[in-house]
């Protein structure tokens, strides 16, 4: 779930206007506040430091096998070239992308339905499955991945991908409708009764009036469902059998290194927070550029 | 695609085999004389029971007899395992040698990380009677292994195609006691369960397991959070036999480990040894290969077999029942009781081999070197104590206790609180 | 026919994502609830057998950890709170045009994978880490273990960080603050600054404005991100086994080891106990609060 809030800023940034600088009569320079703000983002940002530090630190034991030491021995861009050369490393995070892409496309589509009809009509059961969306995000994750796997066991259900891409839509699928809801919810219905008022059937007015209204939110949605789906590891730890996924790895990694990181971790994951970074400018970018 | 041998769980008892009656043979012929005459020209075979041990053994030739090699070995192994290339980790120089000589491609898998853990991942699918996704592993005798046989998850081995294991398993190897006739598994490595300390770190020698409730270690002392090696130690602290202990034991065992908690810094799985390493611990339970490995990097790291006595493990090779290689997996596992190729893996993976010809080999490629440094080497490799220990230190070593059904919950709630709490 | 049509299409838009959630979420609970009162073992099987008393067994054996993994959450999401609303509050009134970028910023370090930071932690706070050594180098060692064993954060004697409450609930609000930070930001950026300007007219000085009118405003931000904060924290179980040692064990992990061992009635009524105590928690922060704000609080 922790990833899900990168994504989940992304709908501030496309949203956002610029705002005036809200500066009150007489006010004086907030350097608390400040200096505060700077050190927790500092702060946050640490580990984040150290990994792409670690990601070019030359390393290697004796016995030919390389580990994270805690100091830094030189600088080297050798494991950026082995990065691929691990084939279980690279599986993991082959399977991590397929059921994140899965998982995305399956809870778009169930989310902005039951988004789409929660935000837009009151009707009977309304309150309860608001109340089953509540529950299922409040559940902790520990008590959704058990469950779900004394569910498999008892039904004889084998462990691995598709069960994975079940855990993972049941996590996932309430965080999109609650953000399409959101969104709808603050809609104006006079668009949509125009568009009525002017012939078009239900299908053609959810197609070309309501669902481009809500876009940021559908969008911004896939994203947290995306984020959390790759990103899971308790969930997914109960119910993957003998698949494994980018973090199930990075965890395996660490016992089968004899208690330290392989360089290959840092190095992932300094390529993964490039690539997301990237991809998140950009959408700021063409967000500034259509507002 | 071979096929599931219809082994039940009564395996061993009530095979039906065919039984010729005397009484109803002789009914029969006694029909005409020609017919007596034909009928007196076959023997009648000796009754048999259903109890029997010899047709169990038939069961299991028919089995084999109708396996066929395949040319595909998949393999699942722990980490440091097996001899890597020294500029690709990811290329393993024996295996690529077994390929060269049997024509069987490996593909070889560093997936288990914990016995009990690699347990239940397949024990689901063997369950339902599925192929695994591998046709050999390597597992630790004690409970999990023992589980899997008394449930029938294992294939039983082709006793014909172990000629090079009887030729050269050592008395550690063969007919252990927690396999007794090699019925489903072949060693692999041993190792020994002591403790791991740096020497300089902590200022002394380190020769008992009272060593590790000293308060001057309070917080930098490590122990295995797990149900067999950490009560298995604390039995072998009070002077106790793992495997002949009983309940009573069991508890003035569980209140050492009590005494010694508020001291110990983690309750760790493998990941002990870099934090050994960074100075979070200072002497930590260990296993024996572990040091050795690590040795290079801080020389001051030692191991030691306590005198109270410590565990001996040994990792196992099985195939998983419904394997789809069975064969291909045979024949590996008796490729590797060959002493050269055991001396290949010996020379990287550094535990104790179960072929004590290494030795021998060793010594002979300490003669052979041709420089200082291979010589140093392998004559250092040859009188490891770690590697080879003597027999004195033998009988300080204990296997670790296997447990009934009945006991295994008084003894889980006797040593889980410990690490779990 | 399109009048039933549009009669009917909330509930057939519904539909499948409350299937969805039915079958995987409210019918593994209830099979949850099932199990947790069968007896037997892996190798006989489970049987049901109504045993109840698993659930006083478990409350009997783990209620320290229970406990304690109540006491985490809730001294984390305090933290959280503390921590976090000073950034909430500096980003929302003065990051001008830079909020999204500042927004931006905090939750970087969310694109990598939370057990990498986890772990990237364990390597900083270890006994002759960088951090450590920092504090030995500055001589500020002493003072901050001996405020960390004034507080019990820290064991008595110990000069470590690793293994200790102190590094658990350091890498708890670590890994949740955002999830703080978010929703009191979004309550605090609807204020409206001309209310301020008001309050400043009306003589009102900078610390009243603050706890009259801004502080009442950001309240249903701040519970919800208090509700999304104490869930996660309380069930978490990853941090503190990479953080820490023997006397910080909590009550997700015995569950996901009962599991592992195949003690599925134990592990049930545990994951159980564990969810109505949260849920019951929350439920009645939503009453207090009103059903439909806290969920759309939840949203944002």
């Amino acid at each position: 779930m922790s990833t899900s809030l990168a994504a989940g800023a992304l709908e501030k940034v496309i949203d956002d206007t610029p705002v005036p600088s809200r500066r009150r009569r007489g006010a004086r320079k907030p350097w608390g506040l400040r200096i505060w703000g700077w050190l927790v983002i500092l702060w946050l940002l640490t580990p984040i430091i150290v990994m792409a530090l670690f990601s070019f630190n030359d390393n290697t034991t004796t016995n030919g096998r390389s580990r994270v030491t805690p100091n830094l021995n030189g600088f080297t861009v050798r494991w950026y070239g082995k990065l691929f050369d691990n084939p279980s490393l690279t599986e993991s995070i082959r399977n991590s992308l397929i059921i994140a892409v899965a998982t995305t496309a399956i809870c778009v589509v169930l989310g902005t339905l039951m988004g789409v009809a929660l935000g837009r009509w009151k009707f009977r059961g309304s309150g309860s499955v608001n109340l089953l969306l509540f529950a299922n995000i409040a559940a902790p994750e520990v008590v959704l991945g058990s469950a779900l796997l004394t569910l498999f066991l008892s039904l004889h259900i084998p462990l691995g991908f598709l069960t994975l891409i079940l855990a993972h839509v049941m996590l996932c699928v309430a965080y999109v409708v609650v953000t399409v809801r959101a969104r709808m919810s603050g809609l104006d219905p006079a668009l949509e009764e125009a568009s009525r008022d002017l012939g078009a059937g239900p299908t053609t007015t959810f197609f070309k009036v309501t669902l481009p209204s809500i876009m940021p939110a559908v969008f911004s949605g896939g994203l947290l469902a995306f984020a959390m789906s790759i990103d899971d590891y308790i969930v997914t730890s109960f119910n993957s059998g003998s698949t494994t996924t980018f973090p199930l790895w990075v965890w395996g990694a660490k016992e089968r290194n004899a208690g330290s990181l392989p360089p290959q971790v840092y190095v992932m994951g300094t390529v993964i927070f490039a690539v997301g970074v990237l991809v998140a400018v950009i959408g700021a970018v063409n967000a500034r550029r259509k507002a | 695609m071979s096929e599931r041998p219809d082994l039940p769980l009564d395996l061993l008892r009530g095979l039906a085999l065919p039984r010729m009656s005397r009484r109803r043979f002789l009914q029969a012929g006694g029909l005409t004389v020609a017919g007596a005459t034909l009928a007196a020209c076959s023997l009648p075979g000796t009754p048999r029971s259903n109890l029997g041990l010899q047709g169990a053994r038939e069961e299991i030739a028919k089995y084999w007899a109708a396996q066929t090699q395949h040319g595909q070995l998949n393999f699942a192994n722990w980490p440091l395992y097996m001899d890597v290339d020294a500029d690709d980790e990811s290329k393993h120089p024996s295996l690529d040698e077994f390929t060269k000589k049997t024509g069987i491609k490996v593909k070889y898998d560093e997936v288990i990380n914990d016995t009990d853990e690699f347990y239940n991942k397949i024990a689901p699918v063997l369950r339902q009677k599925q192929s695994l996704e591998w046709d050999l592993m390597v597992l630790t005798n004690g409970m999990s292994l023992n589980d899997l046989m008394i449930r029938d998850y294992l294939v039983p081995l082709d006793q014909a195609r172990m000629s090079n294991f009887y030729a050269n398993a050592s008395t550690l190897a063969a007919n252990p006691s927690y396999d007794r006739g090699n019925v489903y598994t072949m060693a692999w490595q041993s190792g020994i369960t002591g403790i791991a300390y740096d020497i300089k770190r902590v200022g002394h020698e380190i020769t008992s397991w009272e060593d590790l409730q000293d308060p001057k270690l309070r917080g930098k002392i490590g122990m295995f959070g797990d149900n067999e090696d950490l009560p298995g130690c604390a039995l072998a602290a009070i002077g106790v036999n793992p495997e002949q202990s009983t309940p009573e034991d069991w508890k003035k065992a569980a209140d050492w480990l009590i005494k010694q908690k508020p001291l110990v810094r983690k309750y760790y799985a493998q990941d002990y040894v870099d934090p050994l390493l960074r100075g979070d611990i200072w002497a930590t339970m260990g296993w024996s290969g572990d040091v050795l490995a690590n040795q290079g990097d801080n020389p001051n790291l030692r191991f030691v077999v306590p005198k109270e006595g410590a565990i001996l493990w040994t990792d196992n090779m099985c195939i998983p029942a419904a394997a789809r290689n069975p064969l291909d997996a045979m024949i590996y596992m008796d490729y590797v009781y060959n002493p050269d190729v055991a001396a290949t893996l010996a020379d990287y993976i550094w535990y104790i081999t179960p072929v004590p010809a290494v030795q021998g080999i060793f010594v002979q490629e300490a003669k052979d070197a041709d420089n200082e440094d291979d010589k140093a080497y392998y004559q250092d490799l040859s009188t490891n104590p770690l590697m080879f220990p003597k027999e004195a230190d033998f009988a300080k070593l204990h296997r670790y206790r296997v447990l009934s059904e009945e006991e295994r919950p008084v003894w889980n709630a006797l040593f889980q609180p410990i690490y779990s709490g | 026919m399109s009048r039933l049509r549009g009669k009917l299409a909330p509930y057939l838009m519904v539909l499948p994502a409350w299937l969805w959630l039915a079958i995987f979420f409210v019918v593994p609970t209830v099979t949850m609830l099932s199990v947790s009162t069968m007896t037997g073992n892996d190798l006989d099987g489970f049987k049901q057998t109504f045993h109840f008393s698993t659930y006083a067994d478990a409350w009997n054996d783990y209620h320290t950890q229970i406990v304690r993994s109540l006491i985490y959450g809730l001294v984390a999401t305090v933290l959280c709170v503390l921590i976090g609303y000073p950034v909430a509050y500096w980003i929302a009134f003065y990051g001008g045009r830079h909020k999204s970028t500042l927004l931006f910023l905090l939750l970087l370090p969310f694109f990598v994978s939370f057990v990498i930071r986890t772990l990237a932690w364990e390597t900083l706070l270890q006994d002759e880490g960088v951090v450590i050594k920092a504090m030995k180098h500055l001589h500020i060692d002493g003072a901050f273990f001996g405020f960390m064993h004034f507080i019990g954060a820290v064991p008595e004697h110990a000069h470590q960080i690793t293994q200790t409450h102190l590094a658990v609930v350091g890498g708890l609000v670590y890994n949740f603050l955002p999830f703080t930070i978010l929703p009191i930001y979004v309550s605090l950026e609807r204020v409206s600054p001309s209310l301020l300007e008001s309050s400043a007219d009306l003589y009102g000085n900078k610390v009243t404005s603050f706890t009259k009118v801004v502080l009442p405003l950001s309240m249903p931000g701040v519970f919800a991100g208090v509700l999304l904060t104490f869930v996660p924290v309380a069930a978490d179980y990853v941090t503190a086994q990479i953080l820490g040692g023997p006397g910080t064990t909590m009550v997700g992990t015995i569950i996901d080891q009962r599991f592992n061992s195949q003690e599925y009635p134990i592990a049930s009524a545990l994951s159980f106990i564990l969810m109505a105590l949260l849920l019951i928690g929350v439920f009645s922060y939503a009453k207090a609060l009103g059903t439909e704000e806290a969920m759309e609080m939840a949203a944002a």
